[in-house]
Order: structure tokens, then C-alpha cells, then sequence
């Protein structure tokens, strides 16, 4: 019998499979396709203290092996999602997650605050990383002290787990990792998406309004990847990995590089019972090599 | 809403760039509503990767029909493909036309390949209502009527019809048209759709339009399809709110 649970930062997940932060909104529609409950959890679209419209459109476009998007965070706001998404997720018998953008410092802890008092929600992830708006994004990710502060602030006011969600536009990710780390950050999610861009040939107009995006899919697998074993071999941190992965054998390279757990993203949008699906290949995956515990893939790369 | 593999059944060249699938889907059959749409995986490897969103044209017993030119790799590819062959099908999605009551006449008004969803309305209307088609297109060859009744086309060019756009044809024949209670049906490029609204919104007439945007999943998850309400902070997302809007409810 082989045992898909693992425990994350003080978070028991009951596989490692968690659905990624703004590809499956709130839940709802996604639990059209899909049972949530076979999944380790999921993590909330970003939200932030006010509703938040987002960007204009075209916000999407697909580039080779990925798509760029720049949705902007979109969202609802702290006080309609208590009221409003919070029922249909608390029914649910999986971990919720819930991610927090914000455009300052007191906002990511006001949010936290709120939040945290809701018994449904069992951690936070911090995006300190969206590639697609001005303020709150990368120059909050891009920059170190920020990073430890947010971590220091958000911690003091939850005592639930705080993931800080990293960006891989930096030279170093595992300093930011690190920087995480020693402010008491519990785990990261590595990574957010990647800064890109594409253009109509003939218009020579962007092909998305916001000019640039961020791009998902498996064409970011092999960064993430990479930068998922940087932090491995450098900082003693729980790590989600993120960014590619679209079937178990992807997710199976993701823990060995390096990941306790990791989320799905874009697939979500193309077959949106893909978690379950890699649930299932987890598991014959494991009984095939007998691997008793799923834990024992994290970090085990032979280099 | 079912995620369902589908057998190619059909591909019909109906003109230059223009063809129409069949494909076996029963359990999407049984559920859609004229106007709404699916989203289709063209391969089963990841190229294209994401899934392309097309019109339900038509609908026969457990076979679907989907119109499309190519414009891309996705549809290439779906051009191409033999009878036998599969197709992903998530549907149906979206909210489809309002066309049950409260009218008389249908007036059906159509840029290029905006006809798709019209014939499964056509097919749909109860038996006394009238139908009106206008259908407007570049030039001749960029008509379609498949499945319409009572068709007036306008080109661009003056090679078939009326020698102008779709909606100057309407602005023509309204006073024929308003002697019955009516409902506008429309679909087409946005530019079409934008004259359109002006029109209808101006006269105050009953119009219901059906939008395209680019989107990845369809059921509005990604929220990359936002259009703006005509009253209203946040914005709706054409997959999941359309993609059939009231003409005067929606900023284009």
C-alpha cells in the first residue's frame, strides 16, 4: 500500500498534488470536471484586500509549448470571498491554500490578518511575484529585504503556514529563498511564471494588451526545474515546485529535483481533471518502484 | 459540461478556407443550446497546447457540427483530419441565445463565419416564428448559408447581394422587418458587431450578440476572456457570461 501523503511544513496534504493559484479560480467551476477531494488542495486565485479588476483584454495568448498571460489579479476581494467562496471550499475535504497579492506591505498583512481567522483556510502562499501588475509584483520579488520583511510581517500576524511563492526573474533564487527562511517563512512555491512577450507579425502590435506576460506551460518545466534544485542544494526550505508540469512523470522529476509537493497550473486549463489523473500515475508509479512513502522522492536526484 | 473524445465523422470543404466537422458526441448533443460552444484539444500532444473554442453549428441527433477556417495551426489541423480520427470536446459552454419568447421574427445577422451558430437557432425557432438571414461577407466566396432560411446577402465587394456591409443591409430592410415584433440575432468580427450595437442601441431595438475572444479554458477558470458590462465595475468573462450578450449590456 503505497502512502501519497505528505506533510509539508507542519501541513499534512494527502497527496502532494495541489492545484496552482489562478488556474482554478475558487473552485466552483473546476468541480464541474474534476473531484477536488482526491487532491492534495488547492490554492486560491491571488487575492487582495479591495476587488480587483484586472487587465484589459487580450490577456491570453498561446506561444510555443506555453501561453503568456496577464490577467492582472483579478479578484474578488478578502471580504466577498469570505462570504461568498468560502461555503463551496469548506466543504471540500482538501487543503485550501490561499494565496494573497497585495500592493503594500500592510496590505499583505492586513489580509493575512482577516484570513487567517477563518478555520477553512490551513496556509498561505504569497505571491510576491506576479509579473503583471506595478505595484506588489516583481519589484517586491525582485527585491531581498522586501521579501524578508513581507515574510517577517505576514508570520507575526498567522500561525498558520506562510509559503512565499518565488519568482524566477531573479539571479539567485535561492537567496530569496533563503532570505525566507531566516524571517521565518515556512516553505516556497518555486516557481511563478516567467517575464515574456509575443507580437503579431503584421499588426506589429503585442499580442496581449499589458505588452508583456507571464509565461506557463511545459516550455518553463526545464527552468523550474532547474531552480528547484538550486534552492534544494542551497537552502534548508520546504519547496512546492511549480511550472510545467502537465502529467505524473513531470510531477515524479519535480519532487526528485527537489519538490515535497508541487502545483499544476496551466494543464488545469487544457484537461482540468489532470490532478486526478496524476494522482492516480503517482500512485502506480510508486507501486511499481517500490516506493512505500511518495516523500521518499523529494530531493532524491543522483548527481 | 462533459469532457468527451469524439469521433470525426465528416470534414466538408464548403468553400476556398472554409469547412465543417461532424463529429460523434452524444452526451454534449443531448445538452447544448443553440449559441453555445465548445472548447477543442486538436491533438493529443501539445501542439497546439491549448484547446480552441468553436460554435456549435449544428446539431443531428448525436453528431455535432463545428464551421471553422483556417486561420492557425489548430484549425489546419483540424482541416485535416480523416473520419476516424478524434477530437477532445469539452462542452457545451457558455450560456446560448434567448430565443424562445417575446418575438415574432428572427433576424439573424451574420459577418463571414459569425453564421456558425445559426443554424442549430434556425433549427431550434418554433415553427411560427419568422427567420430573416442577413449574412455579410468580404466577397462571394466568404457567404455562407448552410442551414439559414430566407437569406439576403451583402458583400463588401458587390459580388453577391447587396453591395455594402451587413448592417447597412439591416438599416435597409428594417422597415420591412419592424412591422413584426423582431429579435436580433447576430455574430461576426467585432468591428460588424460594434456597428451593430451602435445601431441597435441608438433605436432601441431587441439584440442579442454573440462575442469571440481568445481563451484557454472555457468554463472561466483562466479568466483571460474579461469584457467590460455596459453598467458595472468588475468584468464579465465571455466564456462563462456570454457568449451571447444583450446588445446595450456589454461594451465591444
Amino acid at each position: 500500500m503505497v502512502d501519497l501523503s505528505v506533510n509539508i511544513a507542519g501541513l499534512r496534504l494527502k497527496n502532494p498534488v495541489l492545484l496552482a493559484s489562478g488556474t482554478v479560480g475558487y473552485g466552483n467551476e473546476i468541480a464541474e470536471f474534476t473531484d477536488l477531494n482526491k487532491l492534495g488542495g488547492i490554492v486560491t486565485k491571488s487575492l487582495s484586500l479591495k476587488p480587483r479588476k484586472g487587465n484589459p483584454p487580450p490577456r491570453i495568448t498561446e506561444t510555443p509549448s506555453g501561453m503568456l498571460n496577464a490577467i492582472g489579479l483579478a479578484n474578488v476581494g478578502v471580504e466577498s470571498f469570505l462570504n461568498d467562496k468560502i461555503p463551496f471550499l469548506k466543504k471540500l475535504s482538501t487543503t485550501l491554500i490561499c494565496n494573497i497579492a497585495a500592493s503594500s506591505i500592510e496590505e499583505y498583512v492586513e489580509c493575512t490578518r482577516i484570513l487567517t481567522q477563518e478555520e477553512a483556510i490551513h496556509a498561505f502562499e504569497i505571491n510576491v511575484s506576479c509579473p503583471n501588475v506595478k505595484e506588489g509584483g516583481l519589484e517586491f520579488g525582485n527585491d531581498l529585504n522586501i521579501v524578508g520583511r513581507i515574510t517577517e510581517k505576514v508570520k507575526a500576524v498567522t500561525n498558520k503556514p506562510i509559503f512565499i511563492k518565488l519568482s524566477p526573474n531573479v539571479s539567485h533564487i535561492s537567496d530569496f529563498a533563503r532570505v525566507v527562511k531566516e524571517n521565518g517563512g515556512d516553505g516556497v512555491s518555486a516557481i511563478n511564471t516567467l517575464v515574456g512577450t509575443a507580437f503579431d507579425i503584421y499588426t506589429k502590435q503585442p499580442k496581449i494588451k499589458n505588452i508583456t506576460g507571464g509565461l506557463s506551460g511545459p516550455a518553463i518545466k526545464p527552468v523550474a526545474l532547474a531552480k528547484v534544485l538550486e534552492i534544494k542544494r542551497n537552502v534548508d526550505i520546504p519547496i512546492i515546485g511549480i511550472g510545467g508540469i502537465m502529467d505524473w512523470k513531470d510531477a515524479v522529476e519535480m519532487m526528485i529535483v527537489g519538490a515535497s509537493a508541487f502545483q499544476i497550473g496551466t494543464v488545469n486549463f487544457i484537461n482540468p481533471n489532470a490532478g486526478v489523473e496524476i494522482v492516480e500515475g503517482l500512485k502506480t508509479y510508486c507501486e511499481q518502484n517500490s516506493i512505500q512513502n511518495i516523500s521518499e522522492l523529494t530531493g532524491s536526484y543522483q548527481i | 459540461m462533459y469532457v468527451e473524445k469524439s469521433k470525426v465523422e465528416s470534414v466538408q470543404k464548403i468553400s476556398d478556407n472554409i469547412f465543417l466537422i461532424k463529429v460523434l458526441s452524444p452526451s454534449i448533443a443531448l445538452l447544448a443550446k443553440p449559441g453555445q460552444f465548445c472548447n477543442i484539444k486538436v491533438s493529443e500532444n501539445s501542439f497546439p497546447l491549448l484547446r480552441r473554442p468553436f460554435s456549435i453549428c449544428d446539431i443531428e441527433g448525436d453528431f455535432l457540427f463545428f464551421l471553422f477556417d483556417i486561420h492557425g495551426d489548430g484549425t489546419k489541423l483540424i482541416s485535416e483530419k480523416k473520419p476516424g480520427e478524434s477530437l477532445e470536446l469539452l462542452g457545451p459552454l457558455g450560456n446560448g441565445f434567448d430565443y424562445k419568447e417575446g418575438y415574432d421574427t428572427a433576424v439573424i445577422v451574420a459577418g463571414g463565419l459569425g453564421v456558425a451558430p445559426f443554424p442549430f437557432l434556425v433549427k431550434n425557432l418554433s415553427s411560427n416564428k419568422k427567420v430573416i438571414s442577413l449574412i455579410g461577407g468580404r466577397s462571394k466566396k466568404n457567404i455562407v448559408t448552410k442551414g439559414l432560411k430566407n437569406v439576403l446577402a451583402a458583400t463588401d465587394d458587390g459580388s453577391e447581394g447587396f453591395h455594402g456591409t451587413v448592417v447597412e443591409l439591416l438599416k435597409r430592410e428594417i422597415k420591412n422587418i419592424s412591422q413584426n415584433k423582431f429579435r436580433i440575432f447576430a455574430c461576426g468580427p467585432t468591428p460588424m458587431l460594434k456597428a451593430l450595437q451602435n445601431y441597435c442601441v441608438e433605436n432601441n431595438y431587441d439584440c442579442q450578440i454573440s462575442v469571440e475572444c481568445a481563451m484557454a479554458c472555457g468554463f472561466g477558470i483562466c479568466q483571460g476572456c474579461p469584457i467590460d458590462p455596459t453598467n458595472g465595475e468588475s468584468y464579465l468573462l465571455v466564456c462563462k457570461d456570454g457568449p451571447v450578450f444583450e446588445a446595450k449590456s456589454v461594451k465591444l
